[in-house]
């Protein structure tokens, strides 16, 4: 099996084999084939993943089958996604294809992945332990998660976090940060580095672009991590920072509503949520400013270096 | 090389599963997951010992899925309780029917296997008061149509599904296995007579064995659609196995299906599980269950219908399908309903829900309630 480097790939030879029989990607801890015909999932691929690697030959066990296919409505262009035979979604604008990829990949691991207990939340670590950032859409988790993995900490996922029931560790599943609207300018001064993917406009989410996971989330993405904090985010504009200790019997409550697949678990679920908040330093944070929210975050890794 | 053989293999032969490279795992997680069958793979691996021995990427699925049906195993558990508290005092019979039945019996048919809905059978007689309980503890109608309502209450064989207010589980009633409409008539009251206690204290009864498997091969054979086909075999295959060695029990099944006019679904049923999943029979059974009366299709017929449950009977995943697919699968949607309503009731039926392109679908929706398949994918809360 011959795995190449998506960045030592050129542009026309992966967009050759996405159309054709498609590719293999290694996004641990999955694998996934994709297929599209479509040009703007090609650069979003090649840009946005341009640290793994990719491969064409079958062989492998691939977690999903995804394709992103073109198809023309009333003389405006579509796209629609397929999981396998399947058709999860509603078709979208043909600009919007790279954006539906990852949502789609996003049901995938939320429809079958339920061996983990999955939290619709970012988490990254820093010093052996992770932070868990569970929030509402709006919330500024992205831009805050964009900017901590930026700045050092290692990124396990900007959406899920994905427990093993087992030992209640943290799976990395480092794929591009999902960026929304405002955060979008906010982050491109702020990391002019890093790249960005396509731009989706007019999406119902409003303007989506994906940024690029570092390598070092990449490098260490075999890696899990020990929890080691539970902090509820929110971007308050003008606001002073506040890290307030959250009640723990509250923040399960919150856990729980935020879970995909607790009921999978059933009591077990309740356990592992329960034991999570019990281990973890359990915040509501509010921020207005992000270089505050850093040294904010870097002051709680340190002292629980310290300890 | 068919591409479904290493997932019938492992239906059919589990410790098979051992062996696999994560190539055959590909295709047989991608089938699995078309035929609702992966928690079933899970299960039979387990049982197997060969749990240990499935790589990791294919394993964490089979896991996943097998937790998936765990949980559903234990809220059925719970709902059959509720369904029996609410109808202790109906006064009759009230049978559990399919998958609620295999996995409360503890049979092999109900390992991995999938079951969200719940369907019972009780006496006619008993239908209205049996829906008035079911009210009264929280289960509405989820039909709102008018036409549905008809079409379940008088050309049907059970009421419009139920949906319970709180837990939004859906309960089918029936008050027989075919309907009111169909071309052949097995006597629910031969069926409910000869029902078995569960021993869990609910109340509830569950079909004698010969008469489970009549109603799983009925199931199986009269349906228009098949995108739980295959599932259908399993089960049928797995119920064989689990009474077919006991002295007496083919000779009890063949008469059974002539006295309730089952001959013919018990043909086609046999026969296709023993080609797709080389289910063991003694060799004259077939032959005997072909010699009752109307049994046997004729010559060319048989030979059609070999090629059209050859197709619909498959894992439902495009990788599968062939260019006589979508005939056989337009020709099984019409043969199903043939079978249960005459032809002027069909015409405007199909006229109903769209299939003849005459008018618009129903508003409402699909009275089918067949059509909505299990997959786990569609659980997810995004």
């Amino acid at each position: 099996m011959k795995r190449r480097l998506i960045a030592d790939t050129p542009l026309h030879t992966l967009q050759a084999q996405l159309a054709s029989a498609g590719v293999f990607v290694a996004m641990p801890p999955f694998v996934v084939h994709i297929r599209s015909g479509i040009a703007v999932v090609a650069e979003g691929l090649h840009r946005m993943y341009a640290g793994q690697h990719w491969w064409a030959e079958e062989g492998e066990f691939a977690d999903f089958r995804v394709e992103v296919r073109a198809r023309r409505r009333w003389l405006r262009p579509m796209c629609e996604f397929q999981a396998d035979g399947l058709q999860p979604f509603t078709p979208l604008a043909l600009g919007e294809a790279f954006a539906m990829l990852e949502w789609g990949l996003n049901w995938c691991i939320t429809g079958y992945c339920h061996h983990w207990l999955a939290l619709h939340a970012a988490v990254l670590e820093r010093g052996g332990r992770a932070v868990i950032l569970p929030a509402p859409p709006g919330s500024g988790k992205s831009t805050l998660c964009a900017s901590l993995m930026a700045h050092g900490w290692r990124l396990l996922s900007d959406e899920l976090a994905l427990i093993d029931p087992s030992t209640g560790l943290l799976t990395p599943c480092p794929r591009p940060i999902s960026l929304k609207n405002a955060s979008i300018d906010i982050l491109r001064q702020r990391l002019p580095h890093v790249p960005m993917g396509p731009v989706a406009h007019d999406t119902l989410k409003g303007t989506v672009c994906h940024l690029q996971v570092n390598a070092d989330s990449l490098a260490r993405a075999a890696e899990p991590a020990m929890p080691g904090w539970v902090i509820f985010p929110r971007y308050q504009s003008g606001a002073p920072l506040s890290l307030q200790p959250r009640g723990k019997a509250e923040a399960l409550l919150e856990l729980q509503r935020n879970a995909f697949n607790r009921h999978v678990h059933g009591h077990r679920g309740f356990e592992v949520l329960a034991d999570l908040v019990t281990r973890t330093g359990v915040y509501d944070f509010t921020y207005s400013q992000i270089d505050e929210a850093l040294a904010c975050f870097d002051a709680l890794a340190a002292e629980q270096g310290a300890a | 090389m068919n591409l479904a053989h290493d997932f019938l293999a492992a239906l059919r032969t589990p410790s098979l599963m051992g062996q696999f490279t994560p190539r055959q795992w590909d295709t047989v997680i991608r089938l699995a997951r078309a035929s609702d069958l992966t928690a079933r793979l899970a299960v039979l691996a387990r049982q197997a010992d060969v749990w240990a021995h499935i790589p990791e990427g294919p394993r964490r699925h089979l896991r996943a899925a097998e937790l998936m049906c765990e949980r559903q195993h234990v809220e059925l558990g719970y709902e059959v309780k509720e369904i029996g508290l609410a109808l202790s005092s109906l006064g009759g019979p009230v049978v559990l029917l399919k998958g609620a039945a295999y996995v409360r019996a503890g049979l092999a048919a109900g390992w991995g296997r999938a079951s969200s809905d719940v369907d019972i059978l009780v006496p006619r007689e008993l239908l209205q008061d049996a829906e008035s309980l079911l009210l009264l503890k929280g289960w509405t109608s989820s039909s709102k149509s008018a036409y549905d309502q008809r079409y379940y209450r008088e050309w049907m064989h059970e009421l419009p599904p139920m949906t319970h207010m709180k837990r939004g589980t859906v309960l089918d009633v029936h008050h027989a296995i075919l309907p009111l409409t169909a071309r052949l008539h097995p006597s629910s009251a031969q069926l409910l007579a000869a029902a078995l206690p569960f021993d869990d204290g609910t109340g509830l009864l569950h079909l004698q064995p010969v008469d489970m498997v009549l109603h799983s091969a009925t199931h199986l054979v009269h349906e228009g659609e098949f995108e739980q086909g295959l599932r259908g075999l399993v089960d049928l295959d797995s119920l064989l196995g689990e009474w077919s060695a006991q002295p007496g029990f083919w000779a009890e099944l063949v008469a059974r299906a002539d006295a309730l006019g089952l001959a013919r679904p018990l043909f086609h049923a046999l026969r296709q599980v023993h080609r797709h999943l080389g289910t063991h029979m003694p060799e004259e059974v077939l032959a005997d269950v072909a010699a009752l009366p109307g049994a046997r299709p004729g010559r060319w017929a048989l030979w059609w219908m070999d090629a059209m449950w050859a197709r619909v009977l498959r894992a439902h995943h495009p990788m599968l399908n062939d260019r006589w697919t979508g005939v056989a699968r337009e020709f099984m949607y019409l043969r199903g309903h043939w079978l249960r309503m005459p032809p002027g009731l069909l015409l405007r039926h199909l006229a109903r829900k769209g299939w003849l392109g005459l008018t618009r679908p129903d508003a409402s929706g699909e009275a089918s309630k067949d059509s909505a398949a299990d997959q786990p994918g569609q659980h997810t809360q995004t």
